[in-house]
């Protein structure tokens, strides 16, 4: 039975890459999905009518999305189908479908979009959601994904995070550039081009700016850049090495990792640079901090007790507890929105591998298996978790959902990409 | 009429009274000096070069070009072998109180960037310490890390991982 299984994950698997491949040439993305959620709901999805007219297939990039996410069985249909077109439900759920998603594309007089679309469930009869949204053409694809978020909230729950971004390194060749792009990988755009490593990225909570390490200096400085203004400060310059800033969760500091006394340690500054406490006091390594979502804690990487552990201690600094037991080699702590679950790189049998621990009962549970998994992070909404990984002798990327049940590898087909971060819900 | 012979008969006779007003002995007269700066170069004057005056840091082959200081897997203490190539860089910044050096870090590609930045710290670190102990100012000397972001050598064996795992003095 397994067997079958596997091989329709892999013909869904193929059917998949077909349906990325007809995306723009210029994407040069291949997305690669497998597993299933707990639970999947069969959905038809409708042609918009008039979707032609905008700069992208609306209705594709829904079908992308929600079977992305591994929750929704997509049910074949050539049909379109607009918003205010009277429909038979009963039909719909005798060809498999639970729900039905149809709509409409408009384009108004000051050269924006109108998208209209609506929810059904053919099993109560009933119109389940709606919504009408007016948008530029370049903003097509956040109004599809918006849409997608809208569908997975109405039946699975919870917030969707199609329509987020990612920020990620790409090495090309001897350039490293920092790029934003669609949690899909679509709509790259470059924030800062190096002929020196950049690592590191991480989001503001506003989502309007990211703070990275730079070594074009020739040693690691710590920067933040705004992605609208293009403004630079230096937030860490100080003797020795500056490196991983860490976002508190109302925007106003960074945790940050020093070896200005010697020894890498924990430091906290304001986002403007200023006011510079030390929080760490030992004789070891203490390195990549994150705040918790709350802002009370700091979890952060420790070697005090021999190898790399994970710890917590208040975000004041002071006492610090130990969190991981398993293994003698855990970093890159991650700690997801709700505060339960904690994400982290371990090394076993050679291996560095993506582990997920849940903090009330402290169970771990590995995530992956592949070998040189690096820099996890969570998707806002907390399902799901981005790394970067080895495909090939490239890095690429995998996205793997919190139960490990779904699987998404990410490559792009130049470069060697690295160091991904989740960007936050935004309007 | 001055003829020829006439004129020289005057000269002689100038001569033997010449002579006889004031004796001078020739041999006693020094030759005269000519003072070099206020005309033109003395052609005939010698500089003296010394040969140990030129920079030892650019001597090619000497000590102080060995620039990279290489540790064992999880190691971060300097080995006895670079000793001597630690104290010829201290003697030379002692001696060169303007000369500033950074201290660049490295490891190998087996772990987490972050956790292996502050690895690659303890090596430059290291190196540092062991300046400093020898009297090095800390104003001249700077130690960051690369981590594993800059790798020498790109092979997965462990001749790779062993090249990689370097502190390097790198002069300003």
């Amino acid at each position: 039975m397994k067997n079958k299984l596997h091989q329709l994950f892999a013909v869904i698997g193929l059917a998949l890459t077909a349906l990325v491949f007809s995306a723009p040439a210029n994407a040069q993305l291949r997305i690669e999905t497998s597993g299933v959620g707990a639970t999947q709901i069969p959905i038809a999805i409708a042609g918009f009518s008039n979707e032609n007219l905008a700069p992208q297939q609306v209705t594709a990039i829904i079908k992308a999305d929600l079977e992305r996410s591994g929750f929704f069985k997509i049910i074949d249909t050539g049909d379109v189908i607009s918003e205010t077109t009277q429909v038979n439900l009963g039909d719909w759920k005798a060809r498999g479908a639970d729900a039905l998603v149809v709509g409409s594309v408009q384009r108004l007089a000051d050269g924006r979009f109108d998208v209209r679309y609506k929810l059904m469930d053919t099993v109560k009869s009933a119109q389940l959601s709606g919504l009408a949204m007016a948008a530029p053409p370049e903003r097509t694809r956040t109004t599809a994904h918006k849409i997608a978020d809208d569908i997975y909230e109405k039946l699975i729950g919870g917030r969707g995070a199609f329509a987020t971004r990612i920020a990620y390194i790409i090495k090309a060749g001897k350039e490293y550039r920092l790029e934003v792009a669609d949690a899909d990988g679509e709509g790259t755009q470059v924030a800062l081009r190096s002929n020196e490593p950049i690592i590191s990225p991480a989001w503001s909570p506003d989502g309007t700016k990211v703070a990275y390490v730079s070594f074009e200096a020739k040693k690691p400085v710590v920067y933040v850049q705004n992605l609208i203004t293009k403004q630079r400060i230096v937030v860490a310059n100080y003797k020795g090495s500056n490196s991983a800033p860490s976002w508190s969760p109302d925007g106003s500091k960074l945790a940050i990792a020093l070896a200005r006394d010697g020894l890498t340690q924990v430091y906290v500054v304001n986002a403007d640079g200023g006011g510079l406490r030390r929080l760490t006091q030992t004789n070891g390594i203490d390195t990549e901090p994150q705040f918790s979502a709350d802002g009370q804690n700091i979890y952060f990487t420790s070697d005090r007790s021999g190898g790399p552990q994970i710890y917590k201690m208040s975000a004041n600094g002071g006492d610090a507890q130990r969190v991981t037991f398993g293994g003698s080699y855990n970093i890159s702590p991650r700690i997801s929105p709700d505060g339960k679950t904690l994400a982290y790189i371990s090394q076993r049998s050679g291996r560095f591998q993506l582990y997920a621990l849940d903090l009330g009962n402290g169970q771990e549970q590995r995530l992956s298996d592949t070998v040189k998994d690096e820099s996890p992070s969570f998707s806002p909404n907390g399902k799901y978790i981005m790394y970067a990984t080895e495909s090939g002798r490239r890095g690429s990327l995998a996205v793997v959902s919190v139960d490990g049940r779904v699987k998404q590898r990410l490559t792009m087909q130049a470069g060697d990409i690295r160091e991904p971060t989740w960007g936050p819900f935004m309007k | 009429m001055l003829n020829i012979r006439n004129f020289a008969l005057i000269v002689a006779s100038a001569i033997l009274l010449a002579a006889c007003s004031s004796p001078v002995k020739l041999e006693d007269k020094a030759a005269p000096v000519v003072e070099s700066g206020a005309g033109g170069a003395d052609t005939r004057s010698v500089n003296t070069v010394d040969a140990g005056s030129t920079d030892p840091l650019n001597q090619p082959g000497g000590i102080l070009s060995k620039r990279s200081i290489y540790f064992d897997f999880d190691s971060y203490i300097v080995k006895d072998e670079f000793k001597s190539v630690v104290e010829a860089h201290a003697q030379y910044l002692n001696s060169h109180k303007n000369r500033k050096i950074i201290i660049q870090g490295n490891t190998d590609d087996r772990g987490g960037r972050e956790y292996n930045l502050a690895l690659g710290q303890k090596r430059a670190e290291a190196v540092r310490k062991a300046l400093v102990l020898l009297g090095v100012s800390d104003t001249q000397v700077e130690a960051v890390s690369l981590g594993k972001e800059k790798p020498k050598a790109l092979g997965s064996d462990e001749a790779s991982y062993a090249e990689n795992r370097r502190s390097d003095i790198v002069y300003q």
